[in-house]
């Protein structure tokens, strides 16, 4: 996972309610067997007729912003399907970094495991945010992760909050299997006592 | 596991919660995870990831998995999968036997829906805490269990440790009190939940169903409505386990056995919340006002009562929601203030982890026996697994649905995908028993309106949404 430290570059004005993992990575990239190759799959629907050319219209084909880094967007931000596809499909396409306010919880759980910093920030915010974004299009902004503070390129600095583990997670890139593998004396324990206690949570499917 | 005493009275899902953690780091638990189930859509990479690293599945004895999402619904001799869909269930073979897992494949006469499957062979059991890469987990939250789904990064972690590392949720109580009317079913209040509730309105919350409607709801219907717990935004739902839990679990394959099922009862029956446990949110409903419901739109709370009309996003005051409605209008070609009776329908699917169980299939079948499917309308059954098609037949559900012209395919996710090849075409407009209505869920620019088992029997045999009950154009 590549570490998040300071992201500079051009944020995108989405202020859409609910854009579900539906929109952000369609099924028929699913079948995929690998982690990579899903920058074509961003919002693919909606980027691209049936034919496969780009609609001109939509936002992340028009410039300054096909080349943004930032998407500012609505409410409940990558609600629905599990798919972490979603969160591979912004990173893969240049997107490091959602400013909406409030995401799906999956999304949320699967942005931090593949490098996407989510932030949550109350809804009069993200409105200054996204008035700013559409009157200074392509202006340079810049997210501090380690100083927990985004710069606009005119307004004032906006602080947010982030779970301290999240934010490590991101700066150093971590694996998190092998943090929690720290922990495996515990896990051995709580399996030896659930073991003795409620042997059916046990039973082998094999049968 | 028994719960453990304590002075302040807890919910049911605090005690699930406090039986699992394992370990603390701030505000985070290490939250250990009973169950895990597998389906072949979200683990490739997982499994992968985990050969690179050279991990192993801690305890993959425990684990089960199942092939639904990519699999062909059509006669399976005749209609061979993608080429694509078919190098994911291969790959799903070779990785559950590389690392040992039990799964029940394409030839396996228990395949089917994992939320349909998990329940069916006493998988899901009280006060276990299960997990699987797909969002409808929650399906199993219906036993009292906190049940929810991961993403990829996630099912690698409880392969490799079985735990994952989470913030308490909030506890939210949705009370149901009073008769469902005649005609109206899970699906039909779980639609009103969210429309209550609102799509994000679940966020960062479990939700526990409780009230006097709810005990006297089946397993199954219990399924259905916290199959869509998700749909609220909730991180959960679950139902108190109560005599109907024990009586569906009884000898099922996995469930406990002679002893077992006696220790395992004596602790489960302590999972109820506690008298006077708090709730962050309580949202009550009354059942009896309840009607059977259908979405105009495209997100899950785009619902209203299928006697109303579309509804008019002018008289809507918040500018942001009023511009969604407008675009869910245009994408779903309705207009503002038209019946929602005289909404056309080219498709009808029955089936899903949501509404594709024996009771589900009951429940169609019963308004369609002797009549026929509309002209120009194709509808499918496609059961959630090879047991439920089996019982379906056995009963003589499938002959009434092949007599009044649907198709009777084979289990698997189907339509409700859509990656299996049944797809709709652009502007097809479908009645669906599933559980997202998102744009180009069921196909590109394809149309859904979500619906309960029953109505979208009606919608069959009329060729719109019609009322399940109402004497109409050939409906009951």
């Amino acid at each position: 996972m590549t570490p998040f430290t300071v992201l500079a570059g051009t944020a995108i004005p989405m202020a859409e309610n609910n854009i579900d993992t539906d929109q952000l990575c369609p099924k028929q990239h699913l079948l995929r067997l690998e982690k990579t190759g899903f920058d074509r799959a961003l919002f693919s629907d909606r980027r691209f007729d049936a034919n496969g050319v780009e609609r001109p219209d939509f936002i992340l084909n028009r410039p300054p912003w096909r080349d943004g880094s930032i998407l500012i967007a609505g409410d409940n931000f990558g609600c629905g399907s599990s798919r972490e596809h979603a969160v591979w499909a912004l990173v893969q396409w240049g997107i490091r970094s959602v400013i909406a306010p409030s995401f799906g919880d999956i999304f949320l759980q699967n942005s931090v495991n593949s490098g996407l910093l989510a932030i949550r920030l109350p809804k009069e915010t993200v409105n200054a945010l996204v008035h700013e974004a559409e009157s200074e299009p392509g202006a340079r902004w810049m997210i501090d992760l380690p100083a927990q503070g985004i710069l606009p390129p005119r307004g004032e600095r906006v602080p947010f909050e982030i779970d301290p583990t999240r934010k490590e997670r991101l700066l150093l890139g971590l694996d998190e299997i092998a943090l929690t593998l720290r922990h495996q004396r515990e896990i051995d324990a709580f399996e030896a006592r659930q073991r003795r206690e409620a042997p059916w949570l046990w039973r082998a499917t094999r049968f | 596991m028994p719960a453990t005493s304590s002075e302040r009275p807890r919910t049911l899902f605090d005690k699930i919660w406090d039986a699992h953690v394992v370990t603390r780091s701030g505000d985070a638990c290490l939250l250990y995870v009973d169950k895990h189930i597998l389906h072949e859509g979200s683990t490739p990479v997982a499994f992968s990831a985990l050969r690179v690293s050279d991990r192993r599945v801690r305890h993959p004895e425990t684990m089960m998995g199942v092939i639904d999402h990519t699999i062909p619904t059509r006669d399976r001799n005749l209609v061979p999968p993608s080429a694509q869909a078919k190098a994911m269930m291969e790959a799903f073979h070779r990785d559950t036997s590389e690392y040992g897992i039990t799964i029940f494949d394409e030839a396996d006469p228990r395949q089917g829906i994992v939320h349909v499957v998990g329940p069916e062979q006493g998988y899901s059991m009280p006060g276990s805490v299960i997990v699987c890469g797909d969002s409808h987990t929650s399906t199993n939250g219906a036993f009292g269990a906190f049940a929810f789904g991961i993403g990829t990064s996630e099912v690698e972690h409880v392969f490799a440790t079985r735990t994952l590392w989470r913030h308490k949720p909030a506890n939210m109580l949705v009370r149901v009190d009073g008769r469902l009317p005649d005609g109206v079913g899970a699906k039909d209040l779980a639609l009103a939940v969210i429309g209550r509730v609102g799509v994000a309105g679940g966020t960062g919350h479990v939700i526990e169903f409780a009230g006097s409607t709810i005990w006297m709801l089946s397993m199954e219907a219990r399924m259905t409505l916290c199959n869509m717990a998700i749909e609220a935004g909730a991180r959960a739902g679950l139902i108190a386990p109560d005599e109907v839990t024990f009586e569906y679990l009884r000898g099922r394959p996995l469930a406990p056995a002679g002893l077992d099922w006696d220790l395992a009862l004596a602790g489960w029956r302590t999972l109820p919340s506690d008298e006077g446990a708090a709730y962050d949110r309580v949202v009550e409903i009354d059942a009896y006002a309840l009607r059977p419901m259908v979405t105009w739109g495209t997100t899950p709370q785009d619902s209203v009562a299928l006697d109303g009309v579309v509804p008019d996003p002018v008289q809507e005051p918040d500018p942001a929601r009023r511009s969604a409605m407008q675009r869910a209008l245009e994408y779903m070609g309705l207009e503002a203030g038209m019946a929602v009776a005289d909404i056309r329908v080219d498709h009808v699917f029955i089936g899903s982890c949501t509404n594709g169980r024996l009771e589900d299939l009951r429940a169609a079948a019963s308004l369609i026996q002797g009549r026929h499917v509309a002209d120009g309308v194709t509808a499918i059954v496609v059961p959630g697994s090879g047991l439920v098609k089996a019982h379906a037949e056995a009963e003589g559900l499938a002959d009434i649905f092949r007599e009044a012209g649907f198709e009777w395919r084979a289990p698997g996710c189907s339509l409700c995908l859509a990656m299996n090849g049944d797809v709709l075409q652009p502007g097809e407009r479908c009645a669906s028993t599933s559980n997202r209505n998102f744009e180009g869920r069921q196909g590109r620019d394809a149309r859904t309106h979500l619906v309960s088992p029953a109505t979208a029997a009606a919608a069959a045999l009329t060729g719109r949404l019609a009322y399940p009950l109402a004497d109409q154009d050939g409906a009951r």
